[in-house]
Formats: C-alpha cells, structure tokens, sequence
C-alpha cells in the first residue's frame, strides 16, 4: 500500500521534471566557473553515495510493512524477538564509516572551496568590492577607480577576489552559476572569490530577505572576453557620470534602479567609508 | 486620520493600526485580504463567546477546563491551541504558495510587506504555537500515564506554563486585528529588526510572543523532567519506561537548556528596541553575530525538541501496531541521548556563510553528519521491530511508515547542506525551505498526527473515523511531496526563499505544482476537522469504554478511556517493560484492588488564567508603548505571585468510596465488553477490550 502510493508519487513527480529540468540550468548544475563546478562535482559524487544511504531504508520499510502485514497467514511472527547483535553491528557500524569516510571528503572540500581561498591563476585576481544596499548593489572597481550598481562585468578565466560589507542590514550574495553565497555584514568585511570560465550572462542577487523591495534586488554578471571586458571598461568611464556626494547620499534611499546605473568615477576610499561609516561618531545614522 | 489617538492611554496606536480601517481608505485587494483575516479573527473569537454564552457553557469551561490543573486536561487544551494555530498558519502557507503562482513578473496577491508578515506569522506559529504546544499536549497527556503518576510534579505550574503559551498565542492574533506582525521572518535576525530599519510595532509583538512562549516552554520542560525523575510508580526502573518518555526526557532536558539563549536574545533585542541599548545595531560595537549564535544555540536543539517527541511516537505505534516489542530498547535509550547531546554541538551550520574559516565550519559540518548516525539507528530500529511482527496499516501506523520514508529523504539534504561548500550554494534558497519542511512534517507534524489518532480514545472514550483519517493521510502525504519536492528544484536553480515576486519565467511550473500541493495540504487540513466532527457525532458507536483499543502495551491503557481525574484508583506496581502488555499475557490485568484509598489531588487554581491574561496584556502594552498598562500588569503578575504563595488549602480529597464507585463502574463496563482480535480494531466491534492471543 506505501509502496505502491510512493511509485504513484514518483510517477507524478517526473511529470514535470521532464519538461522543467530546464530550470537548473540557472543553478549550479549548469556551472560556469570553477568553483560552481568543483561545488556541483562535489554534489554528485555525494549523490551517489547518499543512495545507499536512504536506498536501504526506502526499499526494506515498504517490503518488510507489507510482508508482515498482519493478514499475511504466512510470515513468521515471533513478537518475542527483540535484538541481535547482528543486526545491530549493522545499523551502527557501517553508517559510522560512512559518515566518517565523507568526513574526510567534507574536511577536504571545505578547505578547498573555501570562499577566501584565492583562486590559482597565473593572473593576479581582479579586485572588486561589493556593496549591499537596500535593495540593490554596488560594485567598486578599485583598480579602474570606477563603480556600477547591479551589474558586475568581469574578465573571463581571470580570478575575481570580491570583497563584500553591507551598508544596511545583513544580506547574502549569491551568484549560483559561479559559486557560492557569503553574507555581507555593516561595519564587517567578507571576502568571495569566483571565476567565469565562458562568457555569459549570469544571475545574482541577494538572497538573505532585507525588506519590501527584496525581490528586485538582482543583478546581472557579464563575464566578457579581455578584450570586451577592456570596452566595458572604456564605455563605463565615457559616461560621465562621476559617484559624486549626491550619488553616494542616493546610495542609502531604499530604492531600486530600473536599470543598472555605470559610474565613470569613483571616490579613493569609497569602501573603506562605507565599511567604518557605522563607526562614525558623527554620523549619527542611528534613528 | 494620522497620529497617535492617544498616546497617553493608547500609546502609538493609531487609527491605521486597524486593518479596517486601512482596507476602507485603500481596498485594495491586499489590504481587504488583511482586513478580511482581521475579521475572521474578530468574527471567530465573537461567535466562539456568542455560542459558549447561548450553550451556557461558561461555568463548565472556567471550572472544568481553563482552571484545571489536571494534567490531562491541561494536555487537550495544548492540542486545541495547536490546531486553531495550525488552521492559520497552513492558511498562510497555502497564501504564500498562491502569492509566488501568481506573482510571476506579476504583482501577485499581496503586497511585498504583507507577504514578508506571513512568512514571518506563519513561521513562528509554526514553531512556538503549533508545535510546541502540540507536543507539549501530547506529552502532558502521555507521560504521566505512561509512567504510572497521578499527575505532573508541578500542577500548577503546569497551567501557568499553558496560560503563558495561550497568551502569547493571544498575542500573535491581536497582532492580525491591531497593527502588523514583523516582517523579519520567524528567526527575527537583527539589524533588520532593530529600530533604525523597523520601526514598527511588527518586531514588538513578535518579541513578546516568543519571550512569553519561551518561558511557558522552559518552565514545561522542568515540569516534564522532574515528573519523570520523582513520579515513576513503584518498579517503573528508567529503563522499563516506554520510549516516549525517554524521548520526553531528552526533549525537556533540551528545553530547559535551550530555551534560555532564546529568551535572553529576545531580551537583548527588546533591550535595544526600547531601552536604546546596542547588543546587535549596525552602530555603537553592537553586533548581530552575537544573535545568530545565541539564536541557533537555542534553533537548533529545537529542531530536536521537536522531532523527538514524535520519535517517542512512531516508537509506541510501530510497536503497537506490530504487535511486537520494540526492537532494541537499549540501542534506542542510546541514540536518542546521543542524539540530545549531539543536538548542542551543531548549531554553527545555521550560518555556515558567515564568513567563520574553513576549518570551523568543517568541524561543525562533521558533527552534523554525525547526528545522523543515531538516526539512522532508530529508523532501522523501527523497521526490524515490524520485522516478524503482525503489522495492522491503522491510520497512525501510515503515519509512522510514512514518515520513514519521507524523513529519510530529508535527512538526504541534510547531508548535502551539511557539506559546507553545498551549503553556501542552497543557504537561504527554496532548498532550504523545503529541507526543513522535509524533516518537520515527518518528523513533527506526521509524528503528532499519529499520537492523536493513537491515544485519542485514550482521552475521549471513543475512536476517531478511519475513512476521514486515512484521506487526511493521503492529502498529508501527496500534499507534502508536491507542495515541497519542487522547491528542492527551484532552490537548486537559485531560486531565494521569502520572495514575494518572482522574475524568472522558467519557475513557473515548479511554482503551479507546489501551489497544487499545498491546495492538497489545504485540504488535508480540512479532512482532519471533518473527521473530528463525523467521529464526534458517530461516537457513540465507536466507544472504546474499556480503554484499550488497540491491544496497548503501557500502563495508559489499563485504565478507562477516558481516565479520571486521578489517573490510577490504586497506583500501579510494573516488574518489567511493556507492563500492560505482559500482564495481559499474563492473566493478571484488570484484577481488582484489595482496598481503595482517599486520593488527594491538586484543586483547581485562577492563576493560570490570570498570569496568562496578565503577561498578555503587559505584552500588548509593550508593544504599544502603553506605559500605563505595562506596569500594571507587571504589577498584577507580582501580586498574583505573591498572593498564591499564601494560599496552603491547595489540595482536595477524592475520598475511597467515590474512588471506589467509579472504579467498580468502569469495570461493570470493562466485563461488559467483547473482547476483539486485532482484525477487527477498526470496527464499531472494537470496545476497547483486547482479545489476549495465547
């Protein structure tokens, strides 16, 4: 009776994943970068392992419920027995070895995908500091001395090393076809790196809820070729459209742009302001 | 029609505090949703006191009921909380699901804000005001009965642990008639719900009815602990109880630990909301880390306050309805402590993307994975107790098979958002969401539906009707895969939880079969209230007067169904585990005393109900800035206190011949029954008398 009503569900359940598998692709599963990559590897080979798992247990619940069913004349039934070491050494042992032998493999990953970790390349990795706001984002270019608020263009196979702080409440970044999420904090400095090994559009956004506008606030990552990455960059500071005081005054208005807004120029020091801008005794932003 | 009203007497409440109001400047369809479940509140709570005062009833509600401090009744009146809580917030879940259906590149149903308060309500009527009053319920009822008491070790503090919770509850609904709820979800992270980004009353009420819902729990579970400590009847050893209360052990040794950082959370943001004080502000040194961590030191135990208590379930019906013992008692006593030890030292996986080295969130995935080792045990350990048994596919035992099935696979995502490097991709996503609604259904939900159809003729004398049961089963079940499994999917595509509008077309039917789901669940809802009503009109034909309908294996069910006030006429003496079970083998149950005895037992007390009253009101006041009030129900509350304690009549006699009387009656009963073999328990033929196979 489960076993039959779990395959019905099944069968229900592929329906739509047929026709929606699409889907994944704006996840992990479809990565583009090396550390989503590594990051759904990793989930695969946890995959399998885990069948064996959960398989034991959803095969042996419905066969064994069902066999001894009470109308079944011709099971065994000894409600006297109650234990063998046997079977004991088996339900404790081996799922102990296998938590233990995905230990190793946990310890292993975790140091390796550690957001800090800089990526190896044999470039330097470019810098970027990001800005979460209410509701969109920031991102500085310290180098280029440029700034763009909800798009982040970025070089292809050259490591990105983004630095995060918040200049409101506590949200997450998350690019999920490149890597992980990292929250950003006030007056805190987090610290994301990720490559895009293909050009491409990719979604991010903010996934820890911080308000009404929470929704809106995505933006778009253009992983561009060195050379288009070197126009983005010229376009950018043709626009003429400098982060001047009113522009950063803006930044704190709980406001989403319709489109992203390019700003040619940027302030020396405008993360570094925006980081210890809760420590400004004369700030006096609180209430 | 701005402005405070008063804000001597009323604080800061003002006239667009009331949905009504706002619904009639602006109807649109999101304020006349608000407004219309303001009016559901206020119809129902109007129509709930019309009927009682029509029927009379209040007399008999006041002094049999809400100033009891029986343990039973305190038990069902946990129950009722619950599923008037639940009602609401599975209504809210299912308009959430709507919402995100609907609001595809579209404005949905409701406004951004009033989604985010029924994330909010419906998470934190989920946690403290569903589940905890229902397995608080539950194990009030069980336990004592289980362990062979006359009731808990402090009655009183029992129902003032009620009156607090109740309160509280009170709270959360005021919170729909007069202003808005927070809109910082259930875990109320800072800073975003300090002042400077939520000014409103939203976080405030949501402080008071969590402070005052933690303290009814801490209180429980000292309660519950020292019961089980100080009550076992005479030869009721720790290791012949039945393994609900060892779970019930474990989970108030979990309360009594874990809900004090809760408190002192809340406290410490209250401290910064009303006293200027800066424990987690941006500004000042404050810190919201310090929240996380004191938050998920209470969070996570939590999640094994809750789950283990159905785990004491799905032991007792997995060997009931197997007719067998439980397979590995011992084996199960040890992982379920290891499992509340455990519970302490994982709690860092909450916010594994905080930006801690590597090496600690290695540590603490390890010891999460670890947890599930016990687990697995007591899975296992269910399956070889159906293991040559005789195995009856009652409603509670779809339940419990049910749940192995489906826990199972939530413990799988558990392992994946174990691993750091997975979690950093499915934090805070649909994933999630659908991660711990994996676990929380089976693991709570499934496990407290079990214990109800189980023991409620226990509490009622008569059974629940099997058709309406197994449907609401099979709306539970179809209902959480559909609902939940596609936003495993949609998480994994990326897809951030408490999104009220959804720009990704590709989501869309994802989000159309999840919606259908928790139609389904909607439904299942409702099949569990027409159960009720069909078992209650049909009940005299499924009385199970001698109180034991399904050939029980604890001392509840040697008793009447349902039992009286004093539990036992004569307090049992148990030679080994399953005692009911073996002295029906036995020949020996059911003999009658030698001599009956005056019982003494706790007298009904107001102070339950007035500290329930008082602490609401002074939580009301609070979150109005109505000072007025706030010190005088402080001040009641002290004085109700200090007036109790001079109160030294606080037991009455139940005297032998009255005890006697209802005894001999219900054994009238007993002999009068036809005792029934196992086939046939779910029939009218079943009157709560076993048939004793050789």
């Amino acid at each position: 009776m489960a076993a039959s009503r779990f395959l019905g569900l099944i069968a229900i359940l592929a329906l739509p994943a047929l026709s929606g598998c699409a889907v994944l692709r704006l996840g992990a599963m479809d990565a583009a970068g090396p550390i989503a990559e590594a990051q759904r590897n990793l989930y695969f080979l946890l995959a399998i392992v885990l069948i064996f798992v959960a398989g034991p247990v959803l095969v042996l619940t419905p066969l064994i419920a069902w066999h001894y069913r009470i109308s079944n004349k011709h099971s065994t039934f000894r409600p006297k027995w109650v234990f063998s070491w046997w079977l004991e050494g088996l339900i404790w042992i081996p799922p102990a070895g296998i938590v233990i032998g995905l230990s190793f493999l946990l310890w292993n990953y975790t140091q390796r995908l550690d957001p800090y970790r800089p990526i190896a390349a044999s470039q330097p990795p470019l810098e970027i500091q990001a800005v979460a706001l209410d509701w969109k984002w920031l991102f500085i270019y310290p180098e280029e001395h440029i700034a763009a608020m909800n798009e982040l263009a970025i070089p292809v196979s050259r490591p990105v090393r983004i630095s995060l702080t918040s200049g409101t409440v506590m949200q997450a970044m998350l690019i999920p076809r490149l890597a992980g999420q990292i929250y950003a904090m006030a007056g805190m400095r987090t610290e994301l790196n990720l490559a895009a090994s293909q050009p491409g559009v990719y979604r991010g956004g903010n996934v820890q809820f911080n308000g009404t506008g929470f929704a809106k606030q995505k933006f778009d990552v253009i992983a561009l070729s060195p050379s288009d990455y070197e126009g983005w960059l010229a376009a950018v500071r043709a626009a003429a459209n400098p982060l001047d005081p009113s522009a950063y005054a803006q930044l704190f208005e709980k406001t989403t742009p319709a489109q992203p807004i390019l700003f040619s120029s940027a302030p020396e020091g405008l993360f570094q302001k925006i980081l210890s801008r809760y420590q400004d005794p004369d700030m006096k932003v609180h209430r | 029609m701005n402005g405070a009203i008063s804000p001597t007497i009323l604080g800061r409440l003002e006239w667009l505090s009331l949905p009504f109001v706002r619904a009639w400047q602006n109807p649109t369809p999101d304020e006349l949703i608000g407004a219309g479940a303001a009016t559901i509140v206020v119809v129902g709570m109007a129509g709930t006191i019309a009927l009682i005062t029509a029927l009379g009833k209040w007399r008999y509600l006041w002094r049999d009921w809400f100033t009891s401090v029986d343990h039973k009744k305190i038990g069902i009146m946990y129950v009722v909380l619950a599923f008037v809580m639940m009602s609401r917030a599975v209504v809210e879940g299912v308009l959430m699901r709507m919402q995100q259906a609907t609001a595809i590149n579209a404005p949905g149903i409701v406004e951004p804000d009033h989604f985010a308060q029924l994330f909010s309500t419906h998470g934190s009527i989920m946690i403290f005001f569903m589940a905890m009053p229902f397995l608080t319920g539950m194990i009030n009822y069980v336990m004592p009965l289980q362990i062979g008491s006359r009731d808990v070790a402090f009655p009183l503090l029992n129902s003032i642990s009620l009156w607090l919770t109740g309160g509280a509850a009170g709270l959360m609904m005021v919170s729909l008639v007069i202003g808005q709820f927070s809109t910082g979800g259930w875990s109320g992270y800072p800073p975003y719900t300090e002042l400077e980004f939520s000014p409103d009353v939203g976080p405030d009420y949501w402080i008071w009815a969590v402070t005052l819902g933690s303290i009814g729990s801490t209180l429980s579970g000292l309660n519950f602990a020292v019961t089980i400590y100080k009550m076992r009847c005479a030869g009721m050893t720790m290791m012949r109880m039945p393994l609900f209360c060892w779970t019930t052990l474990c989970t108030s040794i979990l309360m009594i630990f874990a809900m004090p950082p809760l408190t002192v959370a809340t406290a410490m943001l209250a401290l910064d909301r009303y006293l200027g004080f800066h424990f987690f502000t941006n500004d000042l040194g404050g810190n919201m880390m310090n929240y996380a961590n004191l938050f998920w030191l209470f969070g996570h135990p939590e999640v094994y306050i809750l789950i283990l208590p159905a785990f004491g379930v799905y032991s007792e019906v997995v060997s009931t309805f197997s007719s067998k013992e439980l397979y590995g008692y011992r084996s199960m006593v040890i992982a379920t402590m290891s499992i509340a030890v455990m519970s302490f030292t994982v709690w860092l996986h909450h916010f594994f993307t905080m930006g801690q080295s590597a090496s600690i969130n290695a540590a603490f995935g390890i010891a999460t994975m670890a947890i599930g080792v016990p687990t697995g045990v007591k899975i296992y350990d269910w399956i070889w107790t159906m293991f040559m048994g005789q195995v009856r596919f009652t409603v509670p035992m779809l339940y419990s098979l049910a749940f192995m099935m489906t826990f199972v696979l939530g413990g799988l995502t558990g392992i994946i958002l174990a691993f750091p490097p997975l979690d950093y991709l499915v934090h805070n996503t649909l994933f999630l969401v659908a991660h711990f609604h994996n676990m929380l259904i089976p693991g709570l939900l499934y496990g407290m539906l079990a214990g109800y159809h189980y023991w409620f003729p226990k509490a009622f004398g008569f059974r629940l009707n099997e058709k309406w049961g197994q449907l609401a089963f099979g709306c539970w079940v179809v209902g959480f895969y559909l609902a939940f499994m596609p936003l495993y999917v949609l998480g994994a595509a990326g897809m951030a939880r408490r999104t009220a509008e959804i720009f990704e077309p590709a989501f869309r039917p994802w989000l159309y079969v999840a919606g259908i789901g928790a139609l389904i669940l909607l439904a299942a809802l409702v099949a569990l209230f027409v159960q009720l009503w069909v078992s209650i009109r049909e009940r005299e034909a499924n009385r199970v007067d001698a109180g034991d309908p399904w050939d029980g294996r604890g001392l509840e069910w040697s008793i009447a169904g349902p039992p009286p006030e004093y539990n036992f006429a004569v307090l049992p003496t148990v030679s080994g585990g399953d005692p009911f079970y073996t002295s029906k083998r036995n020949g020996d149950a059911y003999l009658p005393p030698e001599r009956y005895e005056n019982i003494e037992v706790p007298k009904n007390s107001v102070v339950g109900p007035l500290l329930g009253v008082f602490s609401a009101a002074t939580g009301f006041a609070l979150v109005w800035h109505m000072w007025w009030l706030a010190i005088l129900g402080m001040l009641a509350i002290i004085i109700t206190v200090i007036a109790r304690s001079f109160i030294r009549d606080t037991h009455r006699i139940v005297s032998a011949t009255e005890v006697e009387r209802v005894d001999l009656a219900w054994r009238d009963k007993l002999f009068a029954s036809r005792s029934i073999s196992r086939e046939m328990e779910t029939t009218s033929a079943n009157q709560g008398f076993a048939e004793v196979a050789a």
